[in-house]
């Protein structure tokens, strides 16, 4: 059953099309990465999926509610049912680590408040942060912002978890136990993953399947193994991280050379 | 010709743009108003607009009594010098007064608070975007208007006329210690002209311009904010674009309060 289903949604910014038409369902359950290169528009989409932007047409269904079209309560009740760990963590600052994953319980429940203190230690457990709650997010180091970020985004108990960009920033052992702490996240409370990753080490080791978006619309969806396996060119330069030829001298004299054609013709 | 066209048709309808976003951002904190007040609303809501009370008011103290008691005296000097020549000394008196109440002690609370408060408002939510806080605030079901602006809102509405007041009586009394030693007049006889010369439609004239500068200052702060669009360098400039906005649309506005006033009072 889809919990996610995209139909023929596009974006623009300033008239620029960032998505074109994109159609993706997403299964209970499953890990979706979404793979690309800077600028193909996985950021985009992930926002549209955390129903932050509006599309300029097509449908977007979380759990069979359309959240493109639905009313702002709706979109609240939607909400809730997500967890987001953003790739800059986006911790409160003025806020205790304790009070970041108390607040959605705080405003959002009527549990006590020696309930929600237990809740909180339990998030922080998941993520190893449990000796750190009293510390204020500048006082942690980028790993443990990021699964601060997971704890907090776990708080409500969602039952779809979405991270941007989980790897950016964090050095390989880092990197490495954030996806091992998705992998466990999945397997302990059978969340539905979504993932927006360049990283491909990272996709690979934590996707059940994989949607690899360019220019804004996408080149495959399918397993990690058909993905693996693809002999798309694009997605083989990719995977096998092939430079375009930007900064060859044939390059780099065929764009001189446009520009000076530019400059004779302006006056 | 086009070009001139384009631009002030460019530049009208971002005015345009900015003043409707202006009003439906009162609209709307005006509507979550309710959900901060004591005993009714949200408490956590409340014990934030409380500290936003003490950083809008009880620490604006000092300066807003220090820039009224320099303006009570350069006023109080600038109109001893004119009127002596005319034998009215005793008319400084009123001058003060008057001119504090109805006039200079909300300008110069307004000014302050502009300075500090305002562009305070514009660089925390304008931080709050460039950290995608507001945007995790919105994915967690919150209102950013109702959570982040509502509570400086109530807190300048109820704290820029008590500054206010406390404006007009440090110029009235650095009136009375310019005229104690240019005259010899006593303090308690000042009082006694002082009270006689205003009348209660001064003080409240200069209270509701306090509620309506409090107003400004807040929509602009965090209009300026919640417009951040970028990184650090964006938040300065959105500093910089809240107090000289609000510090603008406050005269604007007190021309318009004023020329209300001098209207409907009987001549």
């Amino acid at each position: 059953m889809s919990v996610i289903s995209i139909r023929d949604l596009v974006v623009e910014y300033d008239g620029r099309r960032v998505l074109d038409g994109v159609n993706l369902e997403i299964q209970q359950g499953e890990t979706m990465v979404l793979l690309g290169g800077s600028g193909s528009g996985k950021s985009t989409l992930l926002r549209q999926i955390i129903g932050l932007d509006r599309p300029l047409s097509g449908n977007l269904f979380v759990k069979g509610t359309d959240i493109t079209r639905c009313s702002r309560a709706e979109l609240k009740r939607v909400r809730r049912s997500i967890g987001v760990a953003f790739q800059s963590a986006a911790l409160f600052n003025s806020f205790s680590l304790k009070d970041n994953i108390a607040l959605p319980l705080r405003e959002h429940t009527a549990l006590a408040p020696s309930v929600i203190d237990l809740m909180v230690w339990m998030k922080l457990a998941v993520v190893g942060l449990s000796e750190f709650g009293n510390l204020h997010p500048q006082e942690l180091s980028g790993g443990m912002k990021k699964r601060a970020a997971v704890a907090r985004a776990l708080a409500l108990d969602p039952e779809i978890l979405v991270f941007d960009e989980p790897s950016a920033g964090l050095d390989p052992i880092v990197a490495a136990e954030l996806d091992e702490l998705i992998l466990l996240l999945k397997q302990a409370f059978q969340m539905t993953v979504i993932v927006v990753t360049h990283e491909l080490a990272s996709a690979f080791r934590i996707a059940d399947r994989m949607a690899m978006l360019y220019k804004g619309a996408f080149l495959a969806v399918g397993t990690k193994e058909e993905i693996q396996k693809s002999e798309h060119p694009r997605i083989r330069q990719f995977l096998d991280r092939v430079p375009n030829k930007v900064a060859e001298a044939s390059a780099v004299e065929a764009y001189f050379e446009k520009y000076l054609q530019m400059e004779e013709v302006s006056p | 010709m086009a070009t001139v066209i384009e631009n002030v048709g460019r530049a009208t309808l971002y005015q345009l743009d900015y003043v409707g976003s202006l009003i439906l951002q009162l609209w709307a904190a005006v509507r979550s108003l309710g959900t901060i007040l004591p005993f009714v609303g949200n408490r956590y809501r409340w014990k934030a607009s409380m500290r936003e009370m003490l950083d809008v008011g009880v620490d604006a103290l000092p300066m807003v009594g220090l820039m009224a008691i320099c303006a009570g005296f350069i006023l109080a000097m600038q109109g001893a010098s004119e009127l002596r020549r005319f034998g009215a000394l005793h008319y400084v008196i009123d001058l003060v007064a008057v001119g504090f109440t109805r006039e200079l002690g909300p300008l110069l609370t307004a000014i302050a608070v502009s300075g500090r408060s305002g562009s305070a408002f514009s660089a925390e939510i304008g931080t709050m975007r460039v950290t995608e806080e507001i945007d995790a605030l919105r994915v967690m079901a919150f209102e950013p208007i109702e959570f982040v602006l509502a509570p400086k809102f109530l807190a300048a509405l109820i704290m820029v006329p008590c500054l206010s007041i406390l404006s007009n009586v440090c110029g009235i009394l650095a009136g009375g210690i310019f005229m104690f030693f240019s005259t010899h007049l006593g303090l308690g006889l000042y009082l006694r002209y002082v009270l006689s010369s205003i009348q209660l439609r001064d003080v409240i004239t200069g209270l509701i311009k306090s509620l309506a500068f409090a107003t400004i200052i807040v929509q602009v702060g965090c209009l300026e904010g919640f417009r951040v669009r970028g990184g650090p360098d964006a938040v300065g400039r959105s500093t910089t674009a809240a107090v000289v906005k609000s510090t603008f649309l406050v005269i604007v506005a007190d021309v318009l309060f004023t020329a209300l006033f001098y209207l409907t009072v009987k001549h």
